[in-house]
């Protein structure tokens, strides 16, 4: 425990670790945002995000070799990712909607493994990485440091989650979604072309992770094996924040981020991880015994 | 009723030779090696640096005449499979190469974890085995009779770091007692024992390890860690974590301004952290098994260089020691083979066991346990963008720098040059 008397003599070393966390935990955010939509709308688990987010990052650091502006690139990459979500809707997901959840789960985990063998071919296993180009911000003497594509990653997740709640809400094609995901049925009898809604949302959900994995690309690093990580974290957000609660997701992901940051400074790093999976079997218990309380209340 | 005799004759002739002749094995002037190596799956760019290691190896002493096995000159061949970077794929393969395809000798795929898959088997088989990229310790601990490394073993990689900074102590009238280390290592075989040789020497100066954290495989940010690094004020941080270690490292340590006298690396070239990360790169220690400055010579490549110019010519990438290390175990079984004057699997492992001789890669002889015990690691530093050799003393192309200067003199000195 001598780290955490460290934390208590420097208490400043919790702001960088808060800050770094709710920075870190937006890129996964945004991550999740895709996940939610498509598991809230077509109820179907996407295993194959992490490797959107994989193959956002390739576009983003190509784009870059060829003298693009990594900022830019990111924009491109998500128009270029959701061209992509739309083809495999069209090849693969269209077939599987509506059917049994065990059937996506495998699906999706074939087209994860086929991605990521089709990466390693095409751009080999070597780690990539892209300099962002920003400078970073120094406070206190350089004891709290903020990388400022930590900064543009996070208003980015901000701004899409904010979009996504305003096209859901007040367009045409949003309220279709809205309308298919609360019952698809009713919705074809009202006249909504479901099949439509559900490729856009699936493309919608390709875009945003583009957008991630270029952001990832300037602030860690991307290799065509680095998938699992961002389904798994997205998959966690998405059940913190509980399943329909988009706005719930970016609240949830930082916060997860915040505690895996202290749970690695006090723990150290090799309990970082299993650190938020305990928190999350612990969140899933003690929502459940709620869930079981108001069941009896409606009983 | 002739021909009816005639067709059972040639069908029991055609089923005797499938019997006889199954898979690829040798023909009667070539000698076959089998090998599993990662050509897809996380270790797929080493295990290609494994792959162009062995074939270059092949090739150029093939094109010099081959090996002479008693008095008949024999052609080298090398059978490959992929063993995608999985434990248990591996082991099955090398199964598969000495059960059906019936290679003559076995060839070590990349990594400790894929190493410590196969030997088993070899053993089983009684099958001799060289490797150059299985570095765990743990590897040599078994009692296996029928593997060999031309390697150091990884607690080497970063001892040398932990001298220096004992000497750098000394130099500046510090007591090595006063130095603190900060180790962030990931949470592998091989990793580990890298971490375990620093402990070891940290001991014996009576250094303290202030922070010591294990990196889980998936994790892709050291923002906890490097915070209690800023916190405790170590005189090195070393790190450790194949190439994304590297450049995990080298990328956050840089973009946090994190201070420390020393860095220290492992893996830096197969990472590229030089062409990666340029100025940010600079003052980092890189533990590595070989250098292309280092003056051994073989008859089959002549030095180092002109290995390393060889090598650039045929696959268009500059050698990493991972390549050359590879290089070198195809060089020690055609020197046993040719030793030892049979194919017989026990005589050469009785010449491979009396192994003594040097390649470019460096000199090798064996232990009882089958690792190299002639061969030194080097320590080099990044030194305006080149990798610059600073221990052992005999290699050394350069002094270390030590203490690092902090980032703000770094940026205000890349102000100046700019200007």
């Amino acid at each position: 425990m001598s780290n955490l008397s460290v934390l208590i003599d420097a208490p400043i070393l919790l702001v960088q670790l808060v800050a770094s966390g709710i920075l870190v935990g937006a890129i996964f955010a945004l991550v999740a945002y895709g996940m939610a939509l498509v598991w809230g709308v077509m109820n179907i688990i996407n295993i194959a995000q992490g490797e959107f987010v994989m193959l956002g990052g390739y576009i983003v650091f190509y784009l870059a070799g060829a003298g693009v502006q990594p900022l830019f690139g990111i924009p491109i990459a998500a128009a270029a990712m959701f061209v992509f979500g739309f083809a495999v809707y069209r090849a693969v997901i269209c077939r599987i909607v509506g059917r049994d959840m065990f059937v996506s789960i495998l699906a999706t985990f074939g087209i994860s493994i086929l991605l990521q063998q089709l990466a390693n071919q095409l751009f080999s296993a070597d780690i990539r990485t892209l300099p962002s180009g920003l400078p970073t911000f120094s406070f206190d003497n350089g004891l709290v440091t903020i990388a400022g594509i930590k900064i543009v990653g996070f208003v980015a997740a901000l701004v899409v989650g904010v979009a996504l709640f305003v096209f859901l809400r007040y367009t045409r094609i949003g309220r279709a979604i809205r309308a298919t995901a609360q019952n698809a049925r009713a919705a074809r009898v009202l006249g909504v072309d479901t099949d439509r809604v559900y490729a856009t949302t699936f493309a919608l959900n390709g875009a945003i992770c583009g957008a991630a994995g270029g952001l990832v690309a300037m602030t860690w690093f991307i290799q065509p094996y680095l998938g699992l990580t961002y389904t798994l974290r997205s998959f966690m957000i998405v059940i913190a924040a509980g399943l329909g609660n988009l706005p719930g997701v970016i609240v949830a992901g930082s916060a997860l981020g915040v505690l895996e940051e202290a749970a690695g400074f006090v723990l150290g790093a090799e309990y970082q991880t299993a650190f938020v999976f305990l928190l999350l079997i612990v969140l899933l218990i003690g929502r459940n015994a709620l869930l079981a309380r108001q069941r009896k209340y409606l009983r | 009723m002739y021909t009816k005799r005639s067709i059972l004759a040639a069908a029991i002739g055609i089923a005797l030779l499938a019997g006889a002749a199954p898979g690829i094995a040798a023909t009667d002037d070539t000698i076959v090696l089998g090998a599993a190596v990662s050509l897809t799956g996380k270790y797929s760019t080493n295990g290609k640096n494994t792959k162009d290691g062995y074939d270059l190896a092949v090739k150029v002493i093939n094109d010099k005449g081959g090996v002479k096995v008693g008095n008949k000159a024999y052609k080298l061949k090398v059978v490959y499979y992929d063993d995608e970077s999985t434990s248990a794929r591996g082991a099955q393969l090398v199964e598969r190469l000495i059960g059906q395809d019936h290679v003559d000798f076995v060839l070590g795929p990349y990594s400790s974890a894929l190493t410590k898959a196969i030997a088993p088997v070899t053993e089983k088989y009684k099958m001799p085995m060289v490797e150059g990229n299985g570095a765990d310790r743990s590897l040599f601990q078994q009692g296996y009779k029928y593997m060999f490394a031309v390697l150091n073993t990884s607690d080497y990689y970063l001892r040398a770091a932990v001298n220096i900074l004992a000497d750098e102590a000394k130099k500046a009238g510090r007591d090595p007692k006063s130095v603190k280390i900060a180790i962030a290592i990931e949470n592998d075989n091989f990793s580990q024992d890298v971490r375990d040789g620093i402990v070891e020497d940290a001991k014996k100066y009576g250094m303290q390890v202030v922070i010591d954290d294990k990196l889980p495989a998936d994790l892709n940010d050291m923002t906890a860690t490097l915070t209690k690094v800023k916190a405790l004020k170590p005189d090195a941080l070393m790190i450790s974590g194949h190439e994304k270690g590297a450049v995990l490292g080298i990328r956050q340590v840089a973009e946090q301004k994190v201070y420390v006298p020393m860095l220290a690396l492992t893996h830096c070239d197969s990472a590229q952290i030089t062409q990666k990360f340029g100025k940010e790169s600079d003052y980092a220690f890189c533990g590595s098994q070989w250098d292309v400055s280092m003056t051994y010579t073989d008859p089959w490549f002549g030095n180092s260089q002109q290995y390393a110019n060889m090598f650039k010519k045929a696959y268009n990438y500059d050698p990493p020691y991972q390549a050359a290390e590879s290089t070198a175990s195809v060089e020690v079984f055609a020197d046993a083979l040719k030793r030892a004057g049979s194919l017989d699997k026990d005589k050469v492992r009785d010449a491979l066991a009396k192994t003594d001789m040097t390649t470019f890669f460096g000199p090798v002889k064996f232990d009882a346990t089958g690792k190299n015990i002639a061969k030194s690691m080097v320590m080099y530093q990044v030194q305006h963008e080149k990798y610059v050799v600073v221990a052992p003393s005999k290699w050394a192309e350069g002094k270390p720098i030590y203490p690092a200067p902090t980032w703000d003199k770094r940026e205000a000195d890349s102000k100046v040059s700019r200007k």
